[in-house]
């Protein structure tokens, strides 16, 4: 274990991630808005967005999925010493980061039962860049349209046809964070 | 302020509740079970509440909070100086220099803005609850979208009344599919359920979270030949004259003289300020001005 995975948490826990959350928030219940998070500087890949989404909202009982390049030693020793959280395969985590290709196939998570819909994964997606162009969102949140740069199509349609269950993402890029709930119809913009 | 953590709540409770209320955004009108803590007031004064916004505020908001749309009540001033003391956040009564509002039973008479947060406090959150006593069987009924017992419920209403008569807490469907209780609020409120603001609902002893998200269809239920009603008390208000916000009956004296009061304290206040006099306003103050 290196000394820099005990560096680049919050510095003040209580206070960052109350910000934190309210840009979380903020951006699942406006798809398409971009918000930004700061306050942590964890390890490569992992993006600040990314980092911060995982120091607020994880913790010893959220398992969590560690894809493609994010399951290195940097980041299980950032998550095992800043969050807690255990790490798992997709099937059992609450929460599962990587590129888009890395978290394929999506069938892999849990997507809750129909007595429970809340019991189903958050993805969170990093991607190279996010901006408001692209696919043409609609739904709850948004009042007429919103458009953002989905790294697909498809899936995305198949997942809002499994409402209420279903998956929700988080899209990271540096500090910039956008969200996609599974209410929200996507169409090519 | 030092001797709480921020808010009240320690860390790894927040983090429980953000979890919630990020899946309550995701499926609008869906209750989220929590696991709920024991705050420090009795169940009934709003604890799913205080926890909602204990897990929302951050330094910077400045929080209203309204019981029955008074701010000078004893809920809402405890509430409002819990947080001041745990949060050490800025107050008002004033619902536009809001950003976080927790609110009993009403929906402020002003619109929300999109970067305002409406609290609920939730008594009972499930809408099915006197109609099936049973948690098993209401969480099947959701999960297979059975609602006709509710329906039945109005149509009991239509049969016995001849009009619908749940006058408050009365059931809305959520973008087409769940069925939700907005908590006692007075129907008058229910059109307001859709709007820029995020709305988030705590029920503390139930422990179960929902939201809705800006902009969401919420519709109130009712049949085509008896179509839902927003009513209220068929009177201007007697202090500031307004003939557009939800009124609370005041009884005056033993002979029965009634007054007709806006609920919503603070819209109240501001059409006075404004100019805006009321019948018995008027009256008191000729009576001021004959003596």
């Amino acid at each position: 274990m290196n000394a820099g995975v005990l560096k680049g948490g919050f510095a003040n826990a209580p206070v960052d991630s109350s910000h934190a959350f309210r840009g979380a928030m903020n951006a699942m219940a406006r798809p398409g808005t971009i918000e930004i998070l700061s306050g942590a500087v964890p390890p490569a890949p992992l993006s600040v967005a990314a980092g911060v989404l995982l120091l607020t909202l994880c913790d010893p009982e959220t398992p969590v999925a560690l894809c493609g390049a994010h399951d290195c030693a940097d980041v299980r020793e950032w998550i095992a010493f800043h969050i807690g959280a255990p790490v798992m395969e997709p099937g059992k985590a609450m929460f599962a980061v990587g590129s888009w290709e890395a978290l394929q196939p999506l069938e892999a998570y849990a997507i809750g039962t129909p007595e429970y819909p809340d019991r189903s994964a958050t993805l969170i997606v990093e991607m190279e860049a996010l901006s408001q162009e692209g696919a043409t969102l609609r739904g709850p949140g948004i009042k007429d349209t919103a458009s953002l740069s989905l790294p697909d199509l498809a899936p995305f349609q198949r997942n809002a046809t499994l409402f209420p269950l279903g998956l929700d993402f988080f899209f990271c890029a540096g500090e910039r964070l956008a969200a996609l709930p599974r209410t929200t119809r996507v169409e090519a913009g | 302020m030092s001797d709480y953590n921020f808010a009240y709540l320690d860390e790894q409770t927040k983090r429980m509740i953000r979890r919630a209320i990020l899946k309550g955004l995701a499926i609008p009108g869906y209750q989220v079970p929590f696991a709920s803590r024991e705050m420090p007031m009795p169940y009934g004064w709003g604890t799913g509440g205080v926890q909602v916004s204990a897990a929302t505020l951050t330094p910077d908001d400045t929080m209203k909070v309204i019981d029955q749309g008074a701010d000078d009540t004893t809920n809402a001033v405890s509430i409002r100086k819990f947080f001041e003391k745990t949060a050490g956040v800025a107050t008002t009564e004033a619902t536009a220099e809001a950003s976080v509002i927790q609110t009993r039973h009403r929906i402020p008479e002003e619109s929300l803005r999109e970067d305002q947060i409406l609290v609920y406090q939730v008594p009972i959150p499930e809408p099915l609850r006197f109609l099936e006593p049973s948690e098993v069987e209401t969480r099947k009924m959701h999960s297979l979208e059975e609602y006709g017992l509710m329906h039945v419920k109005l149509y009991e209403d239509i049969a016995r009344h001849g009009a619908i008569a749940t006058s408050y807490a009365y059931p809305v469907k959520v973008e087409g599919r769940y069925v939700m209780d907005p908590s006692p609020i007075p129907k008058f409120d229910n059109p307001k359920l859709e709007m820029a603001a995020i709305q988030l609902f705590g029920a503390g002893r139930e422990q179960r979270i929902y939201a809705v998200p800006p902009y969401t269809q919420v519709v109130s239920l009712d049949f085509e030949d008896f179509p839902f009603e927003a009513s209220k008390a068929d009177h201007p208000c007697d202090l500031c004259g307004a003939e557009d916000s939800y009124l609370d009956e005041v009884i005056m004296d033993d002979a029965g003289t009634r007054m007709f009061v806006c609920s919503d304290t603070d819209y109240c206040a501001s059409r006075r300020a404004a100019g805006h006099v009321g019948a018995q306003a008027a009256a008191a103050a000729q009576e001021e001005d004959a003596a």
